[in-house]
């Protein structure tokens, strides 16, 4: 269908692929099942929090507190469960989610009801939580062997043959397809990012709607901290540092204007899977560690650029139809 | 039993220090369309924006089918049946059809909650059928034209049930053909029995289609009637207290020798062919239906878009700009239509704006010449009569009216020979339409030459010198003032006079 072709998703797809072609010329042991699992796994928790960003570039703000919401929140249920080994671990679920929503619900509150910028509200909380990572762990590290076995299995443990990491993920995915598509709440997130003002005559609760986001944000971030925190086996103050700048670079090469108003679920998870495969294929290439970074800049900006320009194409192509 | 569908009666709607709406009677019928009449800034914006629950009326009473009511949010409003399409369509671009047509009431399935979107696609392209809208539920709204989009509008008010729908100047970016389109829509909901409030500055459309009117002004009720009874002049006098021979001030001026010509310009798809020239002193008038090209020849000739062939020549040198800064530089200023996203900057002040396109020649050693720029802003304000607090008051605190003179007061600052004005008058009120028309003539009484795009035919035949028509891309006619009638030139744009020879 001519459809299928026109969407970013498709063109994401074969990237993609192109890619992983690409370097398994190099490296024929990279598209090895195993290999290719652990990249899915890998790329779990980006995932996770990039569709939490997704919701806040929707409506044209952005959220930069999510690496420091992660760190807070791996490093408060690694300590409680240093301290207290009691916990049944399914707790920690439901106390990721809870911390990490409240922390995030409070941009949202700032930013709704103090009309700060999302930009702004979120750089004081990206400052904020990321000391008190510090003052809680009074700069103490909880490394693996302070955790018990059940904690740091959580991102491991199969069921039906697929890590809890991925179901997370899957989980997560689905419903924020869910909530995106088939909830008037979902697509109010829509209507404020696409045009405000419209939004406002059509009856939008517009702080409704930022408060909902950032909540989200927050909520998922706490999810991402937990299994960052289990499955790298240690909880410190750089914990996921700087990982909001992957999220936001996920959601844009999967085609999220980030003007807001348009995007997919689809399309984030394809940029994060992207990006997934890019930070794992340099190292397996051999590049020293300094190129990576500069080369991963590069094929994030060429894919964005690249985006941008078929975008621009269909447009255009509107624009001429119109003249006759 | 009273038959009207609406019943205002004396409402005031007061802002510290203004007055917007001052004891304001208006009566509507079920099935008739109610011409709201007056220019910019005389209440018509507030009225409907108290009839949609956005306002909540200071005094005064509300009757809608017989209850009295007192909306306090555009969802009470549209849940009682009053709905309002907005000017340009203020719609979700990146959104689908349905969507658009349900935002803010959308469907659910029962049970779940979640959206029913099988149900909303179906009724969306029930709806489309019956306003004739050749969209697809799933389509993006990005892809559709600007009518199309004003149907969509039409048909998210039908999924509403929508028993009053107020059309706030629909055709103000409509082509001709699109507009009897438009019309023929209105007559079927006037026939199916819904009221329908219609706000326009363009009389020859509410003669067209309105059966009654209400004049404001400056806030209050003016008069009210049947449009039978109501003339062009009896509607102008009581808008603005001025007759309409004063719309067109256009005065009797020397035209001067050649200054301009253009010669077989051809770019695409866009036009082919097209030669002209202009005078000093001489005001030459574009008209065309939408897409005829009038807009891309001028483009072409300012370098902001490919030009495949053809000839400038400017007082018999020939030229070629790179772009309008190099047309600038060479006294030929563009002044473009659409003022807000090419004209102005709106967070900056008019002084600012006035400025902008001689920032470089103002700025000395790279810094800006503030007494330089105000005592400039100053002249060319005052002289098109800037109604401001100040010259550093921002753009976008302006009324549409001041804005179009700020953006002919920045042009006018560069002092061209040559002025490309298009469409100088769309969507201003008629006070400000007569200013800007009195300004023109005296620009062309000063020895400039000024190329004028209209889509409005009465300007056209009131201020050009000379008619240029433009039909598919080619100039169909040349018509002189003096032989000009609103039959030929129309014949011409529509390519109706080419049958015909």
């Amino acid at each position: 269908m001519k459809k299928l072709l026109k969407r970013k998703e498709t063109t994401l797809v074969l990237l993609i692929l192109l890619l992983i072609f690409a370097v398994s010329l190099r490296a024929p042991g990279f598209v090895a099942p195993g290999s290719l699992l652990n990249i899915v796994v890998d790329t779990s928790i980006l995932i996770i929090v990039s569709l939490g960003q997704f919701g806040v570039i929707l409506i044209g703000g952005i959220d930069l507190s999510i690496g420091s919401t992660m760190a807070l929140v791996g490093m408060a249920a690694a300590m409680l469960n240093q301290f207290v080994p009691g916990i049944p671990v399914w707790f920690f679920a439901p106390f990721s989610l809870v911390a990490g929503a409240l922390l995030g619900g409070l941009g949202g509150i700032l930013v709704a009801f103090g009309k700060l910028p999302p930009l702004i509200a979120s750089l004081g909380m990206m400052s904020a939580y990321r000391g008190l990572v510090f003052i809680l762990s009074k700069g103490q590290w909880v490394t693996a062997n302070e955790m018990t076995e059940g904690f740091r299995k959580i991102p491991e443990g199969l069921t039906l043959g697929l890590p809890h990491m991925v179901w997370a993920a899957l989980i997560v995915a689905f419903l924020a397809h869910l909530f995106m598509r088939h909830t008037r709440s979902g697509r109010d997130v829509y209507a404020i990012g696409g045009n405000p003002t419209a939004a406002r005559f059509a009856g939008v609760n517009q702080a409704k709607v930022e408060i909902n986001v950032f909540l989200i944000s927050g909520a998922l971030a706490g999810l991402a901290g937990l299994l960052y925190v289990s499955r790298y086996g240690i909880a410190q103050n750089e914990t996921a540092s700087g990982f909001e700048m992957q999220t936001v670079a996920a959601a844009v090469l999967g085609g999220v204007n980030i003007a807001g108003g348009s995007g997919t679920v689809l399309g984030v998870i394809l940029g994060s899977l992207f990006l997934g495969v890019v930070n794992n294929a340099l190292p397996v290439l051999r590049l020293s560690p300094f190129l990576q970074m500069a080369i991963q800049g590069f094929i994030i900006l060429t894919a964005v650029v690249a985006n941008t320009l078929v975008d621009r194409r269909n447009k255009r192509v509107f624009a001429a139809g119109r003249v006759r | 039993m009273d038959a009207n569908i609406l019943e205002m009666r004396g409402v005031s709607m007061y802002f510290p220090g203004i007055k917007a709406l001052d004891k304001v009677d208006l009566s509507v019928r079920p099935g008739e369309v109610h011409a709201l009449i007056g220019e910019n800034g005389a209440g018509k914006s507030t009225l409907v924006k108290v009839l949609t629950g956005l306002y909540k009326p200071t005094a005064g009473n509300i009757t809608f089918e017989g209850m009295a009511r007192r909306f306090s949010s555009t969802v009470e409003a549209q849940m009682a049946g009053i709905v309002a399409i907005h000017q340009e369509p203020i719609m979700f671009p990146d959104l689908s059809v349905a969507e658009n047509v349900f935002s803010g009431h959308m469907l659910r399935k029962r049970g779940t909650g979640l959206l029913d979107w099988p149900g909303m696609r179906a009724k969306t392209r029930e709806l489309c059928a019956r306003i004739e809208l050749a969209a697809d539920p799933d389509s993006m709204v990005s892809g559709l034209s600007v009518a199309q989009r004003h149907m969509v509008g039409i048909a998210r008010a039908l999924s509403m049930n929508a028993r009053l729908l107020i059309m706030d100047e629909p055709t103000s970016a409509l082509s001709i053909r699109e507009t009897e389109d438009l019309f023929k829509i209105v007559r079927q909901l006037k026939a199916e029995g819904t009221a329908i409030l219609f706000i326009s500055h363009k009389f020859d459309e509410l003669f067209a289609i309105a059966d009654s009117y209400t004049v404001l002004r400056d806030g209050k009720f003016v008069g009210a009637g049947s449009m039978k009874d109501a003339s062009v002049d009896s509607l102008v006098r009581m808008m603005a207290g001025r007759l309409l021979g004063q719309m067109f001030p256009k005065r009797k001026v020397e035209i001067g020798r050649e200054i301009l010509k253009v010669k077989g310009f051809t770019a695409g798809r866009s036009f082919k062919d097209v030669s002209f020239s202009l005078k000093r002193g001489e005001i030459l008038g574009f008209f065309g239906l939408v897409g005829a090209g009038r807009s891309e020849v001028m483009k072409s000739l300012l370098g902001l878009d490919p030009l495949d062939e053809g000839e400038i020549y400017l007082e018999n040198k020939k030229v070629r700009f790179k772009d309008p800064h190099a047309a600038l530089a060479q006294g030929v200023a563009y002044v473009p239509e659409d003022r807000q996203a090419q004209g102005l900057v709106l967070p900056l002040s008019i002084a600012d704006n006035i400025c902008l396109p001689q920032t470089a020649s103002l700025a000395a050693a790279g810094f800006i010449a503030r007494k330089t720029e105000a005592s400039l802003a100053r002249e060319y304000g005052s002289k098109m009569e800037i109604r401001a607090a100040g010259w550093d008051v921002e753009a976008l605190n302006l009324s549409g009216g001041n804005q179009q003179k700020v953006v002919l007061a920045k042009w006018l600052a560069t002092k061209p020979r040559i002025l490309i004005l298009d469409e100088p008058t769309k969507g201003i009120d008629v006070g400000t339409k007569a200013a800007v028309h009195e300004f023109m003539s005296n620009l062309a009484a000063e020895g400039m030459a000024i190329i004028m795009i209209s889509s409005e035919l009465p300007e056209i035949l009131g201020m050009s010198d000379r008619i240029i028509v433009m039909h598919e891309g080619s100039v169909a006619a040349v018509v002189d003032r003096a032989e000009a009638s609103e039959e030929i030139i129309l014949r011409a744009a529509t390519g109706a006079a080419g049958e015909a020879a």
